[in-house]
């Protein structure tokens, strides 16, 4: 079925494009690989008959967020991960310390798969009880973001400037008042 | 058609992978990047589930944490070149005293 086929396609990329973000040491090669993530994520939205995030997600994140985090690698100049001397004795650094937090993490992961594994209603196909069109309407989501959600909307702008004037006042350069 | 739960696992890995490199990595950039890619697992969990749902919902909310997502990076890399400019490395283990 091609359909299946392109999900594991997307989800092997989206899953293998995140492993190789957190495998890089030097941060250039991981904000390009999220965005080979980003990508794959934004074709699993298709799929899902959502149109307006899967664009959202290629518009926002990978052209504004990603490209943010681009400007920052390069203007600190600082690619390389470093490990100092004070570093690698870190008392975290024990070998058994990270044991027993791999073993927290295998623990985890169980209990994902067991909970999944007990969710039987899960297993019916994702577009069983509603078809397509009426979630994959644009105009649509707008009335409803409207409507129902204008106060979320509403605090979202005043998030953002917020965001806006604490990025400016904290990346200011000391000493300069002007 | 796919069913639910295939999603919901890509979206557990695509989170366990996030919160494994906030704690592997010692770099604040991909520590950054790595809340990222948490904050996209449950973007797709929540698409799912609307489209399972048949509900606009899952759509608008996912819309709703792009934009604390784009709010969250201005401030963190503000945070991050500021805290380089005192210490000249992004070990967060070097900001480790509150004051210096």
């Amino acid at each position: 079925m091609p359909e299946t086929f392109v999900f594991y396609a997307l989800s092997a990329l989206a899953i293998g494009a995140s492993l190789l973000v957190i495998g890089q040491r030097n941060p250039m090669y991981s904000v390009l690989l999220l965005i080979a993530s980003f990508g794959a994520l934004s074709a699993l939205y298709i799929q899902l008959d959502a149109p307006f995030v899967a664009v959202a997600q290629i518009i926002i994140y990978a052209g504004a967020i990603m490209v943010l985090f681009l400007f920052v690698v390069m203007l600190l100049n600082a690619p390389r991960e470093d490990a100092a001397e004070w570093d690698r004795a870190h008392p975290l650094r024990h070998p058994n310390i990270g044991r027993f937090g791999a073993l927290l993490a295998g623990l985890l992961v169980v209990q994902l798969a067991w909970a999944l594994a007990k969710a039987t209603e899960l297993e019916a196909p994702v577009g069983a009880r509603a078809d397509g069109a009426s979630i994959a309407s644009v105009a649509e989501m707008g009335r409803i973001l409207f409507t129902r959600h204008t106060f979320a909307f509403e605090a979202t702008s005043v998030l953002i400037l917020v965001a806006m004037v604490g990025a400016v006042v904290l990346a200011r350069r000391e000493g300069s008042n002007q | 058609m796919i069913p639910l739960s295939y999603y919901l696992i890509v979206s557990a890995v695509l989170f366990a992978i996030g919160t494994a490199g906030v704690f592997l990595r010692r770099n604040l950039i991909t520590i950054l990047l790595s809340i990222e890619i948490m904050l996209n697992a449950v973007n797709l969990s929540f698409v799912a589930f609307g489209r399972y749902a048949g509900d606009v919902d899952g759509q608008i909310i996912t819309f709703f944490v792009m934009t604390v997502a784009a709010a969250e990076a201005a401030v963190g890399l503000a945070l991050v070149i500021a805290l380089f400019r005192h210490r000249e490395s992004l070990n967060p283990d070097a900001f480790t005293s509150l004051k210096w």
